[in-house]
C-alpha cells in the first residue's frame, strides 16, 4: 500500500513536470493563432472524452454537452469576474495576499465542475426512465434551456455574455499545463475504469439492461455516476474555455457545439477513447486547415464527414483503443479489447 | 418467521397473483423450491412461466401475495439485489453482452463479489487490482469448467448459438447464486446439444451445490432431469408431482393436447 502511493505521487509529479515543461517550452513557440487552434483542440477533446463516457461507454445517448460546458463556463467566470473581486478586499479573509493566478484558477476548476457535476445528477436522472431518442430529446432540451436561461440573465450579461475574465492562464503560458493536466485526468480516469470489473459493469449497461440487472449491477448508480463525472469534466472544459478566450456569449453553447461534440464520439468509433481523442483534434483542426478554401470550406468539411460514415460507420477506431506497442506494455491487460 | 417452520425451502411463492390490466397473467400461485431439489416449471405456450420467473427475479411485483427467498420477502427488492441475495437467471431469448468477449461477459457476472468502490477503481488501488485479479482467475476458472476456455476472448455475439446458451448459464454461475433459473435453455438447440446439456446441467448442480429451477418446453429434457414439475396453465398450477405423476396427470394432457370435451 504504502510502495503503491509513493509510486502514485512519483508518477503525478513526474507527469505534473513533463506538463509544465511541454507548455513552458512549447506554449511560447507558437504562433499565436496556432496557440488558440491547439487549445481548442485540447478543450474539445476533453469535451470529447468526457461525453464518450456517457454516450459511448454507458451508451446513455446525451446530446446536450454544450449545456454542461456552459454551465462550467459561466461559473467559472461568475467566480473570477463577479464573486472574486468581492470577496478578495475582505479585510478578515485578507485573501489579496496569497490568492495568486493558480490558486483563483483551480478554484474556478473546483467551483465549475461540481455546478456541472449538479446539474449532470439532475439531467442523469430522467436517464433512468428513458431510453434512446427519448433521453436524446431531453438532453437536447436541457442543453437548449440552459442557453436561453443565460441568454436572458442580466446578471451575467444576457446576450452580451461576460467579458473581462482574467486571462489567468495566459500570464505565464500555463494555457497547455491546465489544459493537458485536464485531458491526462479525463483519460486517465476512463482507461483505468474500464480496467477494472466495476468498469465493464458500465459497459453491461451500455450493451443490455436488462441483462445488467440481472446480473446484479446497480444500473441507476452507473448511470447517473456516468451522467455526474461526464459533465463534471466538461464543466472543467467551460471553465478552462472561459479564462482563455476570456470572454463568453450563450451563442458559444448552442446546439452545434452539443452536435459536434456527439458527432465526435461517434465518428471516433463509440466507447473508444483514442477514437473521441483522434476524431476532437481532426473535428477542429480540419475547419481550420480548409480556411484557404473560403467559402468551400464547409462543404470539403461535411463531405469528409460523410465519406468517412460510409466507409468506416463503427468509427475511426470502433470499440478499440490505441495500445502500447507490445515490448513497452507492463503485461498483458488480460480479457481487453476484442479485436481478434 | 416461516423460514423456520419451511426450514427446507430456498423459494417460495405464496398465493401471487400479477394482473395487467385487467388479465391476470398469473392467479394464486403456491409453489416452493426446497435446497438442493432440481425443480422443472412446464405449461404450453401463453401459461405464464415466463411470468413466474420474473416475479420471482423480482423484474414485476406481485398484485396480490409474496415471494421468500431464503428466508427474505423479496418483493420489494428491485432484480439487481434480488441477484445479490443469491438469484440468477439466464433468458429466454439470449441476452448476453455481444460486443464484449466472454471473458468479459463472466465478469461482469462476478461483480457481485467485487468489493471496490468507484474511487478505488479510478485509482487502481492495489487492493482492486487483486480484487479483480482473484475475479478474473474465479472468471477464467468457471470458463475452464463450461468448456468454454477457447472462446473467452471472442466477442459473444459472435458465438455460435450452443454456446451462448452455455456462456449466459456461466454469467449467471458467476454471480454466486444459490438459486438458479432457467429459462428455456434447450430452446433452439439440436439432439446433440440437448443431450450435453442435460449433463450440463447435472454436472453445474453437483459442483456448486446448487438449486435449479427451469422453464421448459422440450419434454425430454425436462422429464430425464427433474425430481419435481409444476404445471402452469392459463396463469394456474394444474399439477405437479414426480414425472411420472405428472406425465400421467388427465388434467396435463388435456393441457396441451386438447380433450374431446374441449370448447
Amino acid at each position: 500500500m504504502v510502495r503503491w502511493a509513493l509510486g502514485r505521487v512519483v508518477s503525478i509529479a513526474l507527469t505534473l513536470v513533463i506538463l509544465y515543461f511541454i507548455s513552458t517550452y512549447v506554449g511560447p513557440r507558437l504562433q499565436e493563432y496556432v496557440l488558440n487552434v491547439v487549445v481548442l483542440c485540447g478543450i474539445y477533446v476533453i469535451l470529447a472524452v468526457s461525453l464518450n463516457l456517457i454516450n459511448g461507454i454507458t451508451g446513455q445517448f446525451s446530446i446536450g454537452h454544450a449545456g454542461f460546458f456552459a454551465i462550467g463556463a459561466y461559473t467559472g467566470a461568475a467566480w473570477s469576474v463577479l464573486w472574486l473581486p468581492r470577496i478578495i478586499d475582505l479585510p478578515f479573509l485578507k485573501l489579496g495576499t496569497f490568492v495568486g493566478d493558480a490558486t483563483n484558477l483551480v478554484i474556478a476548476l473546483i467551483l465549475g465542475s461540481l455546478a456541472a457535476g449538479v446539474a449532470g445528477f439532475i439531467v442523469g436522472l430522467p436517464s433512468l426512465r428513458l431510453r434512446g431518442d427519448y433521453l436524446a430529446i431531453v438532453t437536447l432540451g436541457f442543453g437548449e434551456v440552459i442557453r436561453v436561461l443565460l441568454l436572458n440573465t442580466e446578471a451575467v450579461g444576457g446576450a452580451r455574455g461576460m467579458s473581462g475574465i482574467p486571462a489567468l492562464v495566459g500570464s505565464f503560458h500555463m494555457e497547455l499545463f491546465w489544459i493537458l493536466l485536464i485531458i491526462v485526468m479525463v483519460i486517465q480516469l476512463s482507461r483505468n475504469l474500464m480496467r477494472s470489473v466495476r468498469g465493464l459493469t458500465f459497459l453491461a449497461v451500455r450493451e443490455d439492461e436488462i441483462a445488467a440487472d440481472a446480473m446484479g449491477v446497480n444500473t441507476t448508480r452507473v448511470k447517473v455516476t456516468a451522467f455526474v463525472i461526464g459533465s463534471m469534466f466538461a464543466g472543467a472544459a467551460g471553465v478552462l474555455y472561459a479564462h482563455f478566450f476570456t470572454g463568453i456569449s450563450p451563442d458559444a453553447f448552442d446546439m452545434n457545439t452539443s452536435i459536434i461534440i456527439t458527432t465526435m464520439v461517434v465518428l471516433g468509433g463509440t466507447g473508444s477513447v483514442t477514437g473521441s481523442v483522434v476524431a476532437a483534434i481532426l473535428l477542429t483542426a480540419l475547419p481550420e486547415f480548409l480556411r484557404f478554401m473560403k467559402d468551400y470550406r464547409m462543404v470539403i468539411f461535411s463531405t469528409t464527414l460523410i465519406v468517412m460514415m460510409l466507409t468506416r460507420p463503427q468509427g475511426i477506431f470502433g470499440h478499440n483503443e490505441l495500445r502500447w506497442p507490445r515490448f513497452l506494455r507492463r503485461r498483458k491487460p488480460a480479457g481487453q479489447g476484442s479485436a481478434a | 418467521m416461516s423460514a423456520d417452520e419451511k426450514s427446507g425451502s430456498l423459494l417460495e411463492a405464496r398465493n401471487v397473483t400479477k394482473r395487467f390490466g385487467g388479465l391476470a397473467a398469473v392467479s394464486e400461485l403456491n409453489l416452493h423450491v426446497d435446497k438442493g431439489e432440481l425443480v422443472g416449471l412446464i405449461g404450453p405456450n401463453g401459461a405464464g412461466k415466463t411470468t413466474v420467473f420474473n416475479l420471482i427475479t423480482g423484474v414485476y411485483d406481485p398484485t396480490v401475495g409474496e415471494i421468500v427467498f431464503d428466508g427474505r420477502v423479496i418483493n420489494p427488492y428491485k432484480p439487481w439485489q434480488v441477484t445479490r441475495f443469491g438469484m440468477a437467471r439466464t433468458f429466454q431469448n439470449i441476452r448476453l453482452f455481444r460486443e464484449l468477449t466472454a471473458l468479459e461477459n463472466v465478469k461482469i457476472g462476478s461483480n457481485t463479489g467485487s468489493r471496490a468502490g468507484l474511487p478505488a477503481a479510478i485509482f487502481q488501488t492495489p487492493k482492486l487490482k487483486q480484487n479483480d485479479r482473484i475475479l478474473e482467475e474465479r472468471s477464467l476458472a468457471l470458463l475452464e469448467k463450461m468448456r468454454l476456455s477457447q472462446v473467452a476472448d471472442t466477442r459473444a455475439g459472435d458465438l455460435a448459438y450452443g454456446l451462448q446458451r452455455r456462456l449466459e448459464i456461466a454469467r449467471a454461475l458467476a454471480t454466486n447464486p444459490k438459486l438458479l433459473l432457467l429459462d428455456e435453455p434447450a430452446a433452439g438447440m439440436n439432439p446433440q446439444e440437448k443431450h450435453e446439456l442435460r449433463e450440463l446441467i447435472r454436472e453445474i448442480r453437483r459442483e456448486f451445490e446448487l438449486t435449479v429451477m427451469l422453464i421448459e418446453h422440450d419434454m425430454k429434457v425436462v422429464m430425464g432431469l427433474c425430481e419435481r414439475i409444476y404445471v402452469l396453465d392459463y396463469g394456474q398450477i394444474i399439477s405437479q408431482g414426480t414425472p411420472e405423476q405428472v406425465r400421467t396427470d388427465p388434467k396435463v394432457i388435456a393441457a396441451y393436447l386438447g380433450t374431446e370435451t374441449a370448447a
